[in-house]
């Protein structure tokens, strides 16, 4: 194997559509456009090119750098490139922001065709089978008939297994990562507080809160404190914050005293600064939304009945967003319609984050099962 | 762990399968079986719960499930293989019975494999006061995997007891050449092919 090193500086692309595309929710986009980048090289073949798809708050920006920004760091960047387990030398691989995002991709902060002015609300809430459809309109224009693999943690997951559903003949390999078949009341639940401290910010302004020059900040901040909670393991915050506090803080009050006070603070302050108020309503309902099994019957395996696909399936032990458990659903689904699928429970301390971790087994695990991947 | 003589007993359990059949391997290991089984066209799953050999199952190719097969086939529909497969790892299951009746619920036969305590060299070993040591219990009493010992004629005791049907038996020396007389006297592995009786 090669020596593991970076794909480097890498550029972002923006391919805009002129052909509509009819989303689920009853609207049709008639222009649109998605962010997207690439690395590696797609084979005379067309058969060696991998989808990233992304999670709740990802993008485009999957692996290496910008040259003008050496520290942006793609969010994958751990797991793609020259060496790595999803290894560039071998591989095409394509990261794509999702519509309906905020990276650069047609969104709620794009501008409307017909006003100018930015969608915010009234962009369309969209779905994990949109994002498939439009994702697949990318494979089009870069001639990808087929995906060597479809590739995803959590939400992106759910994109990889909704490909094989949708289009079994474009994608010979998923890759489940961290993902559910479909949320619980509990998932709905988390997401619903989220949306309702951006909702109820009153710098909302019903989602046009960019012709007003403002931004839902302190919504949004909570929205990605609560989120952060559930993806983090109770052993992990244990032990990186236990009942640490902080060595200036005061005592009976209410400021910033104990360490993961600092810690999910600063995490909801950094998120808040840059991400799309909108665009985190949007997502968090794409994945409530989520359910490949409700239109047979609540029956997933008959929902996967058509897929083509091969199957890795990854889950995490501490992870309690979207457990262990929650993968083995959609295991069974798939060995009871004996299709090819290998499951992997990775020890590990770090909840649902682990998927983006950099963790010596899981990454073999990835690395092997890729090894396999016929070009 | 790797083996390294070729397992004479899967020429066995493959004799018994054929092309476009399912089966399942419960403690499939790094997939050699299932690779085996796979060349013939047989479709496999393996079930591992150890990580490195998870991932060696990953390297070879072959589906494998990480998962403990003390939590039983639970996820497993009736009748879901034609054949479901434990190689020299019955006597290492503490639900022995359990995980007999969970094997011939999920698949339409079963194949088990296990080395046979009464093979006269283990016998001998009693005998001069030791606990056997072989090529097939290659384990010292204090650091084996084994928790289960019994014989062949145990086994069947057992099978009749449980109403299981004994439809096939190979057993194997030491070299892994056929035994055809006093099975549980000269047989160091015993291989079973074993249904649902009426």
């Amino acid at each position: 194997m090669s020596e593991r090193s970076s794909i480097g500086p890498v550029e972002a692309l923006r391919l805009a559509f002129t052909e509509p595309i009819a989303l689920a929710a009853g609207v049709s986009l008639p222009t649109w456009e998605l962010a997207y980048e690439t690395y590696g090289t797609l084979n005379a073949a067309r058969s060696n090119a991998v989808l990233i798809c992304h999670a709740l708050s990802g993008h485009h920006h999957v692996a290496g750098y910008y040259a003008d920004e050496p520290k942006n760091l793609g969010w994958w960047d751990n797991l793609i490139g020259p060496g790595k387990p999803l290894d560039t030398n071998r591989f095409f691989v394509v990261g794509v922001n999702n519509l309906g995002g905020c990276h650069g991709s047609t969104g709620p902060c794009s501008n409307h065709p017909g006003t100018g002015q930015p969608w915010g609300a009234d962009f369309p809430v969209v779905t994990v089978n949109d994002w498939v459809k439009a994702q697949a309109r990318l494979a089009d224009v870069l001639g990808i008939d087929a995906w060597a693999a479809v590739v995803g943690g959590s939400l992106g997951g759910m994109q990889a297994l909704q490909w094989t559903i949708d289009l079994p003949e474009r994608v010979r390999h998923a890759l489940v990562i961290a993902a559910a078949p479909r949320l619980t009341a509990e998932n709905i639940a988390f997401n619903d507080v989220a949306r309702q401290a951006i909702l109820t910010d009153p710098e909302f302004h019903d989602g046009h809160f960019y012709r007003h020059g403002v931004r839902p900040t302190r919504g949004l901040r909570l929205a990605r404190m609560l989120g952060h909670i559930t993806y983090l393991s109770d052993d992990q915050m244990a032990e990186k914050f236990g009942r640490k506090r902080r060595p200036e803080a005061g005592h009976f009050g209410y400021g910033v005293e104990f360490e993961i006070e600092s810690y999910l603070h600063y995490q909801g302050d950094k998120f808040a600064g840059y991400f799309d108020a909108n665009t985190y309503l949007l997502m968090t309902r794409a994945l409530d939304y989520f359910d490949p099994a409700e239109t047979h019957g609540g029956d997933l395996a008959a929902a996967l009945a058509a897929a083509r696909a091969k199957f890795l399936v990854v889950a995490f032990s501490t992870d309690w967003r979207f457990s262990p458990a929650r993968s083995r659903e959609i295991v069974n689904a798939l060995l009871k319609n004996k299709h090819a699928v290998s499951y992997a429970e990775i020890t590990s301390p770090h909840g649902h984050d682990a998927f983006l971790m950099d963790d010596a087994h899981y990454h073999a695990v990835l690395a092997a099962y890729l090894r396999n991947v016929q070009i | 762990m790797s083996h390294a003589l070729k397992r004479p007993d899967f020429d066995v359990i493959a004799s018994w399968m054929k092309a476009g059949e399912t089966v399942l391997d419960l403690g499939c290991g790094e997939g050699e079986l299932l690779q085996l089984l796979a060349a013939r066209g047989v479709r496999g799953w393996g079930i591992e719960l150890d990580p490195g050999l998870m991932l060696a199952a990953v390297e070879n190719g072959v589906n494998v499930i990480q998962s403990d097969l003390d939590a039983g086939l639970a996820g497993f529909e009736e009748n879901a293989f034609d054949h479901v497969v434990l190689s020299r790892t019955l006597q290492t299951v503490r639900h022995t019975q359990q995980i007999l009746a969970e094997m011939l619920r999920v698949g339409r036969e079963a194949v088990v494999s296990f080395p046979n305590f009464a093979f006269w060299k283990n016998r001998m070993a009693v005998l001069n006061g030791h606990m056997p040591v072989s090529d097939d219990l290659p384990y010292q009493w204090y650091d084996t995997p084994n928790v289960r010992f019994f014989t062949m004629l145990d086994f069947e005791g057992l099978c009749e007891g449980m109403g299981v049907d004994i439809r096939d038996r190979q057993v194997l020396d030491e070299r892994g050449a056929i035994v055809t007389e006093e099975h549980n006297f000269l047989g160091s592995l015993a291989v079973y092919r074993i249904g649902r009786g009426n």
